[in-house]
C-alpha cells in the first residue's frame, strides 16, 4: 500500500466526482491538443503548397480565388487567359520571372482534380514518380499517390474524366475520352498527391468535342472537309477550329491539320484510340520526347486557352519583382495573386478564429483546475479525520502533503491522456470530412511534440490546483481534529 | 515504562490545565477517569504525542516524546503507540484488510497478512478482511480498531473513550478484547473513560 494506490483509491473512492474532474481536465487538454494539431497541420499543408511559388497569374477576379484554385485547388477558377496572354511569363529573357508553369483545370476524375501543365510542376513540389513515367503525351496521365490508392489505379489503367470539378455521382456529365495512367507519384505531403496530372493540350481535346460548349465548332458528322479553308460553309469559324477540329476524334486522317507550323499533323486520334497521343508509330517518336513540353505547348495555337500561370521570381524582394503584380493587374487583362501574401490573410482570419478558441480553452482550463482544487478541498474537509488518523498511525506531514499532491495529479495526468484521446479521436472523425470538402489532410495518428509539453502544462495545473489543499492536509491540527472527530 | 509528570497544558484560549502524574508499570492496565471537560483527552493526546504539553515531560519506554523532532515523534508514535477513539475511523477508500496492511507500513514495518488474519480472526471479524469500513456495524468498526491499535506490538496502547458508543454487550467483548490483546503483545493499556461500568472490570486508577 504506496502512496501512488492509496491516491489511487482515494480517487476512485468517490467516482462520480473524480470524473467530473477529470473530464473536465480532458476538455481542456483536448482542446488545446485540437487546436495545436490544426494549426501545425493546417501551417504545414499550407507552406507545402507554397512551394515557393511567388506570384499566380489568372483571369479577372479575386486574388484569394484564383490563389486557392491554382495553389490548393479548392473552389473555382476564376477564368481563363488565352496563350497568348500567358507567353510572356515564359519567355527565359524576362527580368523578374524565373521560372513559370502553366495551368489547366476545371475537370475531375471522382473528386480528384486533373491538371493540364508540364512535368516541371512535379520539381517545385518536390514530388517524385514513384511508379512509370511522367505524363508525356495528351490523355495520359500521372496521378497523386492519393488518387492511385483510393481510386486502386494502376499503371495501364484507363478511366474517363468528369467534367466539372465536384464528384456528383450519378449525375456527372462524362467525358468521352479515355485518359491512361502512365505513372503515380510518390506520396510528398502537398497538394500533387491529390492531383491527375497531364498535359494542357488534353483539355483542349477533351472540351473540343461532345458537350456542345463549343458549338460553334461543328465537329458532328463532319470530315476534312471542315479543314478545307476554302470551303466557304466554315468560313465563319475557323478562328479557333482548327486545332480543335484537328482532334475530331473518329476522324480517319488529320494529316491536312495546320498545327501552326509543328507537325502534330500526324496525330491520329482515329481508329487507334488515344495511341496517337503517344505519338507511337509516328516518325517523330523521338523528337515529341526529346522537346520541351513548354515549347510544345508555346507553339500551339495562341487563342488557345489555359487556367493560369504560377510563378517564380529571380529575385523576390527586387523592387521590380514587388511591383510585379500591381502592374500586371492595372495595366493587364489579367490578375496577379501574391500567394503568401492571400494565405496570410487567410491564416489571419484562422488566428483570429483561434484567439476567441484560445480564449475559451482557457476558461476550461482555469474551470478544470478549479474542479480539481474544488473536489480536493471538499474531499478534505471530509477526511480531516482520516488524514489525522494517518498522522496517528505514523504518517509525517510530507506524506500527506504529498497524498493530496498525487491525488490532483493523477487527475491531470488522466485529464491528459483521455484529452490526447479525444482530440486525435476527433481528428479521425474530421479528418474524413475535410479531405473531401478542402483537400486538406488530417492525420489523426501524429502527435507533436508540444503535446508532451502540453503534459508539463497539465502537471503544472493538476500541481497547483492541489497545492493548497496538499498545504491544508499538511497543516492539519491532528489534536482538534481528533476532538472534533470524536 | 510510562512516565508524565508536572503535565499541564495551555489552550489557545488561554484556559491551562494540569494533570497529575501518570506512571504505569509495562502490561499495566489503568482507567484514566473524569468528568466531561477535566481534560481527559488532551491528556491522552499530551501522551500520544499529538499535542506538546506547555510544561513537563513524557518518558515512553525512555524515550522523552519532546526530545523528537516532529517527524520523528510520527515515526516513534506509529511503531510504539496504538491508539483506540470513541469512534472508530479508518482509511474510508481502504477495506479493513488495507487499513491494516497501510498501518504496519506507514510505521515501517513490513506487511504481514498472516498476522493480520489472525488478529480479525481472533476478533471475530475474519470475514470482514475485504470490507470497507463502512460495511462493518459500530462494533464490528471498533473491534477492528483494536486491530489496527495493536497490530504494531505497541508498548502503549491509548483508548480514548472506547465503549462509550456501545452497549453493555458490545462494551463487555471490547475492554476484554482489549485487555487481551494488550497482554498478548505485552503492552500498557491506558484507557480515558467516564464509562462507570469500566470501573469496576479495571482495578487501577487515576482521576483527574
Amino acid at each position: 500500500m504506496n502512496l501512488l494506490a492509496l491516491a489511487w483509491k482515494n480517487l476512485t473512492y468517490k467516482p462520480l466526482s473524480a470524473l467530473l474532474s477529470v473530464l473536465l481536465f480532458a476538455l481542456s487538454i483536448g482542446l488545446v491538443s485540437l487546436l495545436l494539431n490544426l494549426r501545425e497541420q493546417a501551417d504545414q499543408q499550407f507552406d507545402a503548397n507554397l512551394a515557393g511559388i511567388d506570384l499566380a497569374v489568372g483571369a479577372k477576379g479575386s486574388p484569394l480565388e484564383l490563389t486557392l484554385n491554382s495553389m490548393y485547388h479548392v473552389g473555382y477558377a476564376t477564368g481563363n487567359i488565352t496563350l497568348e496572354q500567358a507567353k510572356p511569363f515564359f519567355n527565359p529573357r524576362h527580368p523578374i520571372v524565373e521560372d513559370a508553369i502553366p495551368l489547366s483545370v476545371g475537370d475531375s476524375y471522382r473528386g480528384y482534380r486533373i491538371v493540364g501543365t508540364i512535368p516541371k510542376i512535379l520539381s517545385w513540389y518536390e514530388a517524385e514518380v514513384a511508379e512509370g513515367e511522367v505524363w508525356n503525351a495528351d490523355f495520359t496521365v500521372t496521378i497523386g499517390a492519393e488518387v492511385a490508392a483510393a481510386n486502386n489505379l494502376s499503371i495501364g489503367d484507363t478511366f474517363k474524366s468528369n467534367h466539372g470539378i465536384i464528384d456528383e455521382g450519378a449525375d456527372n456529365i462524362e467525358h468521352d475520352d479515355d485518359f491512361t495512367v502512365v505513372g503515380i507519384l510518390a506520396p510528398s505531403g502537398t497538394v500533387m498527391d491529390q492531383l491527375v496530372l497531364t498535359t494542357s493540350q488534353t483539355y483542349w481535346h477533351a472540351h473540343d468535342h461532345g458537350d456542345g460548349d463549343h458549338a460553334n465548332h461543328d465537329h458532328e458528322g463532319e470530315d476534312h472537309a471542315g479543314h478545307d479553308h476554302g470551303d466557304e460553309d466554315h468560313s465563319g469559324h475557323d478562328h479557333e477550329g482548327e486545332d480543335h477540329a484537328g482532334h475530331d476524334h473518329g476522324d480517319e486522317d488529320h494529316s491536312g491539320h495546320d498545327h501552326k507550323g509543328e507537325d502534330h499533323a500526324g496525330h491520329d486520334h482515329g481508329d487507334e484510340g488515344h495511341a496517337g497521343h503517344d505519338h507511337s508509330g509516328h516518325d517523330h517518336h523521338d523528337h515529341a520526347h526529346d522537346e520541351d513540353p513548354l515549347e510544345v505547348l508555346l507553339k500551339e495555337n495562341p487563342e488557345q486557352e489555359i487556367t493560369s500561370v504560377l510563378v517564380k521570381y529571380k529575385n523576390a524582394s527586387s523592387f521590380q519583382a514587388l511591383n510585379f503584380p500591381r502592374n500586371i493587374n492595372e495595366n493587364t487583362e489579367l490578375l496577379a495573386a501574391n500567394p503568401a501574401y492571400e494565405i496570410s490573410e487567410v491564416r489571419r482570419q484562422f488566428d483570429s478564429g483561434q484567439r476567441i478558441l484560445g480564449i475559451l480553452v482557457l476558461a476550461i482550463t482555469v474551470v478544470s483546475a478549479l474542479s480539481i482544487f474544488i473536489a480536493l478541498f471538499n474531499s478534505l474537509r471530509e477526511r480531516r479525520y482520516e488524514l489525522a488518523l494517518l498522522r496517528v498511525m505514523g504518517a509525517g506531514r510530507p506524506k500527506l502533503f504529498g497524498l493530496i499532491l498525487l491525488e490532483g495529479l493523477m487527475v491531470a495526468i488522466i485529464g491528459y491522456v483521455l484529452g490526447l484521446l479525444l482530440s486525435h479521436g476527433i481528428l479521425y472523425l474530421m479528418a474524413a470530412n475535410i479531405k473531401d470538402d478542402f483537400r486538406y489532410n488530417l492525420d489523426p495518428t501524429h502527435f507533436m511534440a508540444e503535446e508532451a509539453w502540453l503534459l508539463f502544462g497539465a502537471l503544472a495545473i493538476g500541481f497547483l490546483a492541489a497545492l493548497f489543499p496538499a498545504t491544508q492536509a499538511a497543516r492539519t491540527d491532528i489534536g482538534e481534529t481528533l476532538v472534533e472527530g470524536s | 515504562m510510562l512516565q508524565a509528570t508536572n503535565l499541564s497544558y495551555s489552550y489557545p484560549g488561554g484556559e491551562t490545565l494540569s494533570f497529575p502524574d501518570v506512571h504505569c508499570a509495562a502490561g499495566e492496565t489503568r482507567l484514566l477517569l473524569g468528568k466531561s471537560g477535566s481534560g481527559k483527552t488532551t491528556l491522552l493526546q499530551l501522551l500520544s504525542g499529538l499535542r506538546s504539553p506547555t510544561t513537563g515531560t513524557i518518558n515512553i519506554q525512555g524515550t522523552e516524546l519532546g526530545s523528537l523532532s516532529t517527524g520523528a515523534l510520527d515515526r516513534f508514535r506509529g511503531q510504539h503507540i496504538g491508539m483506540v477513539f470513541q469512534t472508530a475511523h479508518f482509511v474510508r477508500a481502504l477495506s479493513i484488510e488495507e487499513n491494516l496492511v497501510l498501518c504496519q507500513q506507514l510505521a515501517g514495518k513490513p506487511s504481514d497478512k498472516g498476522r493480520i488474519r489472525d488478529l480479525l480472526e481472533q476478533l471475530n471479524l475474519a470475514g470482514k478482511a475485504r470490507s470497507l469500513p463502512a460495511a462493518l456495524s459500530v462494533g464490528q468498526q471498533q473491534r477492528a480498531a483494536i486491530a489496527r491499535a495493536i497490530i504494531n506490538q505497541p508498548a502503549l496502547v491509548l483508548a480514548d473513550e472506547p465503549t462509550s458508543a456501545l452497549d453493555d454487550e458490545n462494551t463487555n467483548q471490547v475492554v476484554a478484547l482489549l485487555q487481551e490483546q494488550a497482554a498478548a503483545v505485552k503492552a500498557t493499556l491506558l484507557i480515558v473513560t467516564h464509562d462507570n461500568r469500566l470501573t469496576s472490570i479495571i482495578p487501577q486508577q487515576t482521576r483527574l
